[in-house]
């Protein structure tokens, strides 16, 4: 099958993720007071100030004490409430770890875990204010789900699921308007990737908002060297789609990654582990933030300073295809 | 139940305590001592629980923070019917659910427990869903003394204030001791009392191995309208057999077969002597 997207301006724009959260869930909320939102002073950079305007009984705000924000939520959702954690992922994923693991996974009270400006969102504030840490300790837990949406369509998604989801799941996005990636036909779930692109030639797989410039290097692909890939959006990093990954393997095409997050203990190793132990040969390079002290500026500066970014990914795949690909004169 | 025969209760779950903590070889033997009579008192004179409808939603809450007593907890759930007894000949055995701290694995347990600082967090959210359901359940936490500097514990504590939740109940397992000394020597926190009254709590005393004492306090809440409830059980490492009371070695210490006669001995002639 031919690449489905075609230029770079056809794409349309949509709004921050995080505000498809916000929106989404004062929708929940509207039809179920059981819907309990947990913040920790985080509700202007949550947008959820109009949330607890309309729905004040059905947010709770502890103050700046992540460990609590994610105890007490434990405690909510044990007494059968569906409770939205909210916090920074950088505060979220570090300081409350202890209690995301025991709290929340091992006694598993279906706590939403929601990490907001997630990656390098906060590009500008340093390493305090990353996350690049959070799929690699996240899925190191047993009985937690991972999930970082790419989209409008799937953050929305994602956050109708889990309201109805009765085990514990940790989904993260930023705060920067993302593009509509997605055929409208297309269901949602979770734990099964969504193909945006279908070629032959190369597999890109990103997750969240690594997903888009993976879309526009594979536009770049198409249009310079006539390369057809496949790009994934792999929004459940954990349970991954391994069918998906086995049908792409079986492809013998390169597999490219690209995650917001260290090229440690993320999506590219999730990847890695489950293909190379399953005896792939397929030609794989991990894509993400180096194991360095983190370079600031905005999200897309880091990107573009880590190749995170249409050009960035255009020469590593060319690099993974060794030459195995013609130009295509315009 | 008479007041006579659940004192004589406190002493057969010392003996069963020692017991499986003997036979297991491993153990918080200090600690369980210290606050099986607080246990006693809660799950046969307080708790609002049935062992035959534990899931009720109205039911009273207890979550163990110290959850290293696990001993004390698994005997009284036990003995009020919660499990066969003669499970607990598995504790701590290859794949056993009876291990060294609570999880929901074990029938009647609320909450998987062990690390130190996470009980009364939880039991904040349990209190605030109470209230916004408008139920009258109370919810109750034991804490340690060791685990007391943890700060998710006066983080908790703010937010129970805060939200002025009055059907929450901690109580201070005060025996004064933790695994390398006193209180005092390892992280001094006194003074207890004034602190949580400074956190916006009500706090009470109260002698920790008063079967009766403990019942009025516990059955008398909210000390305060709108205040969350402290009680400071002073209780003794080790209580009720003679060579651990206050000792320090048996926080996790096990008897060998000798001392192991000596305590069910002297337990023997305590339950006598009632
Ligand atoms: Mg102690």
């Amino acid at each position: 099958m031919d690449v489905q997207v075609k230029e770079t301006k056809e794409l349309v724009m949509g709004k921050p993720n995080l505000e498809v959260f916000s929106a989404t869930l004062q929708d929940l909320a509207a039809g179920d007071q059981d819907i309990i939102v947990v913040t920790s002073d985080s509700r202007g950079s949550g947008k959820l100030v109009p949330f607890g305007q309309k729905y004040p009984k059905q947010m709770v705000e502890v103050g700046i004490v992540e460990q609590n924000l994610v105890g007490v939520a434990a405690g909510l959702a044990s007494a059968g409430k569906k409770v939205f954690a909210v916090s920074p992922a950088c505060f979220l994923t570090a300081r409350a770890l202890e209690q995301i693991k025991n709290d929340v996974a091992y006694s598993d009270n279906p706590v939403k875990l929601i990490g907001i400006s997630a990656g390098v969102s906060y590009g500008a504030l340093g390493t305090t204010h990353h996350s690049l840490h959070d799929y690699a300790v996240c899925r190191a837990i047993n009985n937690l789900m991972v999930v970082a949406p790419a989209d409008n369509v799937e953050t929305e998604q994602s956050i109708r699921l889990a309201a109805a989801l009765d085990r514990p799941i940790y989904i993260r996005f930023g705060k920067k308007p993302m593009p509509f990636l997605h055929a409208e036909d297309q269901t949602f779930e979770f734990g099964k990737a969504r193909m945006i692109t279908d070629g032959k030639d190369l597999a890109i797989i990103g997750t969240g908002e690594t997903v888009h410039p993976a879309l526009l290097a594979a536009q770049q692909l198409e249009a310079q060297y006539g390369i057809k890939t496949s790009v994934v959006s792999m929004h459940t990093i954990k349970p991954l789609d391994t069918e998906l990954l086995d049908k792409l393997s079986a492809r013998g095409c390169p597999i490219l990654t690209v995650e917001e997050h260290m090229v440690h203990g993320g999506l590219g190793e999730a990847c890695a582990s489950y293909l190379f132990q399953k005896g792939c040969t397929n030609k794989f390079r991990i894509m993400g933030i180096p194991d360095e002290y983190t370079v600031t500026g905005s999200q897309v500066e880091i990107f573009d300073h880590y190749g995170i970014s249409a050009p960035g990914i255009t020469s590593v795949a060319l690099d993974l295809l060794d030459g195995n690909f013609r130009m295509v004169k315009k | 139940m008479t007041d006579r025969e659940l004192q004589q209760k406190s002493v057969q779950l010392r003996k069963k305590l020692l017991k499986y903590i003997y036979q297991a070889k491993a153990g918080h033997t200090g600690g369980s001592l210290s606050c099986i009579d607080i246990l006693n008192v809660l799950y046969n004179r307080v708790l609002n629980i049935d062992p035959d409808d534990f899931k009720n939603p109205d039911r009273d809450r207890y979550i163990q923070s110290k959850g290293h007593s696990v001993e004390a907890l698994f005997v009284t759930l036990a003995d009020r019917g919660f499990f066969p007894e003669s499970d607990l000949e598995t504790l701590c055995q290859y794949q056993s659910h009876y291990i060294g701290h609570p999880t929901k694995k074990v029938r009647g347990v609320e909450q998987n427990t062990g690390a130190l600082g996470h009980g009364l967090p939880i039991c904040v959210g349990e209190s605030l869903a109470a209230k916004m359901d408008h139920k009258s359940h109370r919810i109750f936490t034991l804490l340690g003394d060791g685990e007391l500097p943890e700060g998710s514990n006066w983080e908790a504590m703010l937010i129970a204030a805060h939200y002025k939740l009055d059907n929450l109940y901690a109580i201070l397992d005060y025996n004064k001791q933790q695994i390398t000394g006193s209180n005092q020597e390892v992280m001094n926190t006194e003074p207890i009392k004034d602190k949580v009254e400074a956190f916006g709590w009500s706090v009470k005393e109260v002698d920790g191995h008063d079967l009766k004492a403990l019942e009025d306090v516990l059955n008398n809440g909210p000390f305060a309208e709108g205040k969350p409830n402290f009680i400071i059980a002073h209780t003794i490492k080790g209580k009720g057999i003679s060579y651990m009371e206050g000792v320090l070695k048996w926080h996790h210490g096990v008897p060998n077969e000798e001392l192991y006669a000596q305590a069910q001995k002297e337990l023997d002639d305590l339950e006598l002597a009632l």
